[in-house]
């Protein structure tokens, strides 16, 4: 077993997307998958639509987002993510994620990917990626049929660094010696929580944060 | 009429060592991104560089001379054959400081090389920059290095930074008797020749050294950077009283045992400052009164604006050096010529050491080439490359005290020192003792990926830089009893590099002073340019 690990946060980190594309994917899919939502919102608006509401609240716009799921089979949903990594996060991959993993796991990391979205949909890029574990949210499904729920805690914000530390203590990883990557300063207590916070590709504030402590930036291409 | 004795003193047989006497000029100082102007107390020994040598008539035709009459090969001509795969290994920016006014010697060299490797049907070449752990060069700096012509017709493909952490980049040569591994660059050891284009600043550079650490990794490199190296080596500057040089050479060997290396190492003269700063190569005593008006000038101009644009004014002023000598051939007879120029060069003979020792700290130096010379970089400076700019014996005393001018701020550049940050902020405050820094953090910094992402993506030194910075200082760390920094501008980073402080250098004198008696000798090195002793 590995004693440290590097803890990869996914949206705008690995992959040039973010979450809202993902579930535009899904939004363009609308006839077969999202039923009310695809039909009253044309993909043109959709994504600037979910645009705003990530931006407003990530938390609010997941769980409204995640209803639009319910009564939708497991299978259906694992085949579109394979779609979806194809057509969505593969093109978006930065040229130099894979790199900066492989060296990761050089210098003895174990690979994990830390993120929002759903298990499911992350699942593909985890497997290309050659990651070992996917620390993600997980649909709550009922009979094979997605309730729409996410089962809690829900992975995101602050909830990121307690899953991390729950997952070191579980793996019997040291947290000082791991690595911590992402974007967003929304992501800063997974960054503090780890001994080894690197900022990649940051967003202003989380620039300025990086600037503060001294961390590592990173800019991917 | 004066004593003779006195008189003896004053004219000494070496010109370049002046002994202040009361109504000696005030010396004219680098303190970082300015200068200081500083009466010294009376009988301070003052050691000046050498003047420039003269520089060969034609450079050009001392390559082809060099190339066509070698030391211990053939000719360059009658190694190349048709279809052979040729590698030109090149130094990197860190050589010389500041860079040379374009045409770059390296350039000049390659033009000779390339040109005779196409008459002979070598269309095989591929063009390295011996970077090792050092940051990759730019690529406006690389088009500088060897011209448009060349950069245009060999980059990115086959003109590029070597990356001593490309997994599959580098070929493990067998160990020395020693037990090192030997490393060197992948493309480089699948060549059938390796032409290593040398700019030798310092004697330290070339020789073994050019092969053994310029196409490197930290796996290779570790044997001989490392702390109980450098405090076995009394000077890097001779290869004799050197252990790092003695490593080198093991690696070396290994390496021209298993690869057919023709080296071209070049040696300049110190004429380092040109036009408008001329004057900073002379003795204040021969200072006209056009030289007076222009370093006020200067020193007024460089006080008024921000220290970031001064640096870039002083990195923007290319030194105008010619080149003094050009070797050619098999590792060891050539570097032996180019060792006997650079030290003509460079060595002034003194009597005996001093118990206080003052070096102005200027503002560039190998590794802040472009950028900020941060608190590490200030320390190997004094402690590191200044101490040991000698032949095997110091100019300060065992336990003497050595006094730094520079302001000593607390600046790093993120983009190229990005562990450097870490290390001075995080290390430092724990423990200064290179040996524990070695062994409790060296190798986190070393494959931490963030910082080996940096090193092989963006122009960051590599994650294990600083500590060998750290390191680098090691002997006269060792060696001296007390540091001072004159002019420093705030308390915590002469605290945390373990040193004093004082707002001026008579400041500082009175302390050392203290430390070491009333009657203790004084000697300025007045570098830049460049200046070694031999102490007697």
């Amino acid at each position: 077993m590995s004693a440290k690990a590097a803890f990869f946060d996914v949206d705008g980190t690995l992959v040039k997307t973010n979450v809202v594309h993902v579930y535009a994917y899904y939004a363009m899919n609308r006839g077969s998958v999202l039923g009310m939502a695809g039909r009253t919102l044309s993909t043109a608006l959709s994504v600037p639509l979910f645009g705003v509401m990530d931006a407003l609240d990530r938390k609010t716009f997941n769980e409204f987002f995640y209803r639009y799921y319910a009564g939708l089979s497991e299978d259906r949903l694992v085949t579109i993510a394979e779609d979806m990594f194809e057509d969505v996060l593969q093109p978006a991959l930065f040229a130099q994620t894979q790199d900066l993993i492989d060296q990761a796991r050089r210098s003895g990391c174990k690979i994990v990917l830390v993120t929002g979205a759903l298990d499911f949909t992350m699942r593909p890029l985890a497997r290309h990626l050659g990651a070992d574990d996917l620390i993600a949210n997980k649909m709550q499904f009922v009979g094979g049929k997605a309730t729409g729920k996410v089962i809690p805690p829900i992975i995101e914000g602050a909830n990121k660094a307690n899953a991390i530390r729950a997952y070191c203590t579980k793996e019997g990883l040291s947290l000082d010696k791991c690595h911590g990557y992402s974007d967003s300063a929304s992501d800063y207590a997974m960054l503090a929580v780890v001994g080894r916070p690197t900022a990649v590709n940051p967003d202003l504030r989380l620039r300025s944060i990086a600037r503060a402590y001294n961390w590592p930036i990173l800019d991917l291409k | 009429m004066r004593p003779f004795k006195t008189l003896q003193k004053l004219y000494d047989e070496e010109s370049q060592v002046v002994i202040t006497e009361k109504g000696s000029p005030p010396r004219v100082l680098f303190h970082g991104e300015n200068f200081l102007q500083e009466d010294l107390p009376v009988g301070t020994r003052v050691i000046f560089p050498r003047p420039p040598l003269a520089g060969v008539p034609n450079v050009k035709a001392a390559i082809r001379y060099a190339i066509n009459n070698p030391e211990g090969m053939e000719p360059l001509h009658a190694l190349l054959k048709p279809g052979m795969r040729l590698t030109c290994v090149i130094d990197d920016i860190s050589v010389p400081l500041p860079p040379m006014v374009t045409p770059d010697v390296r350039q000049t060299i390659l033009e000779i090389v390339l040109e005779l490797a196409a008459d002979s049907g070598v269309d095989d070449i591929h063009l390295v920059i011996a970077n090792a752990l050092h940051r990759r060069m730019t690529e406006g700096e690389m088009k500088r290095m060897v011209g448009e012509k060349i950069f245009d017709a060999y980059y990115p493909d086959r003109y590029y930074n070597h990356d001593a952490e490309d997994p599959d980049g580098m070929v493990a040569l067998e160990r020395t008797s020693h037990g090192e591994e030997v490393s060197v660059n992948r493309r480089v050891a699948e060549s059938d020749l390796i032409v290593y284009v040398n700019v030798n600043f310092v004697p330290m550079n070339g020789g073994h050294k050019s092969m053994g650490t310029g196409v490197s990794n930290y796996a290779s490199l570790r044997h001989h950077h490392n702390p109980k190296t450098i405090r076995d080596s009394d000077s890097y500057m001779e290869p004799k009283t050197s252990a790092l040089y003695k490593s080198n050479e093991r690696i070396g060997r290994n390496i021209d045992k298993h690869l057919k290396v023709f080296h071209i190492e070049t040696a300049l003269n110190n004429r380092m400052f040109g036009g408008p700063t001329d004057f900073l190569a002379k003795k204040e005593e021969d200072y006209t009164e056009a030289d007076r008006l222009k370093f006020q000038a200067m020193r007024f101009a460089l006080s008024k604006v921000p220290r970031a644009a001064a640096r870039k004014v002083l990195n923007s002023i290319p030194a105008p050096y010619d080149v003094t000598g050009v070797y050619a051939g098999a590792t060891e007879p050539t570097h032996a010529k180019t060792l006997e120029t650079s030290y003509k060069q460079y060595v002034v003979p003194v009597e005996g050491q001093s118990d206080i020792v003052i070096f102005p700290i200027p503002f560039i130096s190998p590794y802040s080439v472009n950028s900020i010379l941060n608190p590490l970089l200030v320390q190997v400076m004094g402690l590191g490359y200044f101490y040991n700019l000698n032949r095997g014996v110091p100019l300060v005393k065992k336990g003497g005290v050595l006094i730094l001018l520079h302001p000593a701020y607390d600046e790093f550049d993120p983009e190229h020192h990005p562990s450097y940050i870490e290390f001075f902020h995080r290390l430092l405050p724990e423990t200064r003792d290179s040996m524990k820094l070695e062994h409790k953090y060296e190798r986190e910094f070393a494959e931490n990926p963030s910082y080996v992402h940096l090193y092989r993506k963006g122009n960051a030194y590599h994650g294990v830089h600083p500590f060998y910075m750290w390191y680098w200082g090691e002997n006269g760390r060792q060696h001296v009893g007390k540091v001072i920094v004159a002019g420093a501008e705030n308390n915590h980073v002469p605290a945390l590099m373990g040193w004093e402080r004082t707002d001026t250098l008579t400041e500082a004198i009175e302390e050392a002073r203290g430390f070491m008696g009333r009657s203790a000798t004084i000697s300025l090195l007045r570098i830049a340019p460049t200046v070694m002793v031999d102490v007697k």
